[in-house]
């Protein structure tokens, strides 16, 4: 039996944390490669619909990163975000998807090593909870072509 | 019911608004919402405990040919509306005459929405005793019980959109499920596109939505789907003070923010 390896996208925002994690790469430290980084302009663009769509995709996990308070490139993109998360997570826990697979991270451009530790233990967290079947039956019961 | 009508007749007459929205008689016993445009129709108005509808949906409908000045009859929900609808710039204050009705059902007359304002400030968005219970029982289960519970819920849906034709706040001219370039929602009501849809809806009206509970009575399953909007609105209420329909100024909930909103989560 191969040992399961999770699926995790990252939606990271351009200024911090892609640049976090192209420091992680630079710094030579080893990460999880189970992890597929989405740069997005910054976290107030990463809209939650992306959050369902990876899921009905595929993905296992999900990490939402990006500029700590009051160092977004844009002033307030990640507070509005924030807010945005607080709302959205309550949504999906009353919904009844499982929200412990969502990691919400700030990992500005200097913490390269933080990076590869927050990628680490969500992947880590991830194995323990094993595949996302709930999400991903729901979308293989359909007969119809899923279109995307 | 006969002020109301006198009130109509009077607008009508003196032509302050071409049309009047209130609600008539309707069949097997039922109110629903009428369209009143000369004087001698005014008769067939009704008020009453049957008339529930929130008509507030009919003043953004971008259907009145222009200039045409609307009046409408509004209960504590569609003032509500009102205020949500006008602090979003959604309606012109100069085309819009709202008739109140109070709870003792008297007439009440508003000068402008800022007056309708402090008349709806006092009152807190609440849930009746059976909706307290089903979220208490919702929130009681385990996270696969509320998974299967919605999911048995939505499987019922088939998608009619009634819900958003309903709803006031759900103006859009093109909707996010209408968009097929990316699809965001799937079309067939299927599982998935109908758990999107309803994510969908419930997160395009958080902190909006003023719990007039029109989308469950609008749905031809009663599916609880008020729950959704209306939770998500409490929950909002809580954490940052904001509160739909009370204020014509405030920014909404979502597009403004606090540096010191808390939250547990985020490492």
């Amino acid at each position: 039996m191969n040992e399961f390896e999770p699926k995790v996208v990252a939606f990271v925002c351009n200024w911090c944390t892609y640049a976090g994690a192209d420091l992680t790469g630079t710094s030579r430290i080893k990460y999880a490669p189970n992890v597929k980084i989405i740069r997005f302009p910054c976290t107030g663009r990463i809209d939650f619909m992306l959050i369902l769509k990876a899921f009905a995709k595929g993905a296992d996990g999900i990490i939402i990163s990006g500029c700590h308070p009051n160092d977004c490139h844009y002033t307030s993109g990640n507070f509005h975000a924030k807010r945005r998360w607080m709302v959205f997570r309550t949504m999906l826990d009353f919904l009844g998807v499982d929200v412990n697979r969502i990691t919400f991270s700030w990992v500005s451009a200097a913490e390269g090593a933080r990076w590869a530790e927050i990628v680490n233990s969500t992947v880590d967290a991830i194995k323990k909870l094993g595949p996302y079947d709930n999400y991903r039956n729901m979308v293989n019961q359909e007969t119809e072509v899923n279109n995307g | 019911m006969d002020k109301l009508r006198q009130k109509t007749k009077e607008l009508l007459s003196n032509n302050e608004v071409q049309i009047v929205v209130g609600y008539e008689e309707g069949t097997a016993g039922k109110a629903r919402p009428a369209f009143i445009s000369s004087p001698d129709q005014a008769d067939t108005l009704i008020y009453d405990d049957r008339c529930i509808h929130n008509l507030a949906v009919y003043l953004t409908q971008h259907k009145l040919p222009g200039n045409t000045k609307i009046a409408v009859v509004a209960s504590f929900p569609v003032m509500k509306s009102i205020i949500t609808l006008a602090s979003e710039k959604q309606l012109d204050e100069n085309f819009i005459r709202v008739i109140g009705i109070s709870k003792d059902n008297n007439i009440i007359e508003f000068k402008d929405f800022a007056d309708i304002e402090r008349y709806i400030n006092q009152q807190d968005l609440t849930f009746t005793p059976e909706e307290q219970a089903l979220i208490e029982k919702i929130d009681a289960m385990s996270m696969e019980e509320r998974w299967a519970y919605w999911q048995n819920e939505f499987s019922r849906c088939f998608k009619c959109y009634a819900c958003r034709s309903a709803c006031p706040m759900c103006y859009c001219t093109l909707c996010i499920t209408d968009f097929n370039q990316p699809q965001w929602v799937s079309v067939p009501s299927h599982k998935q596109g109908n758990f999107e849809w309803h994510i969908n809806r419930a997160m395009h009206l958080a902190g909006r939505c003023i719990g007039c509970d029109e989308c469950s009575r609008a749905c031809p399953l009663d599916l609880p789907i008020n729950l959704l909007t209306k939770k998500l609105s409490m929950d909002i209420q809580k954490q940052f003070g904001y509160s739909a329909g009370q204020s014509l100024t405030e920014p909404y909930a979502l597009s403004t923010y606090k540096p010191d909103d808390k939250e547990t989560f985020i490492r």
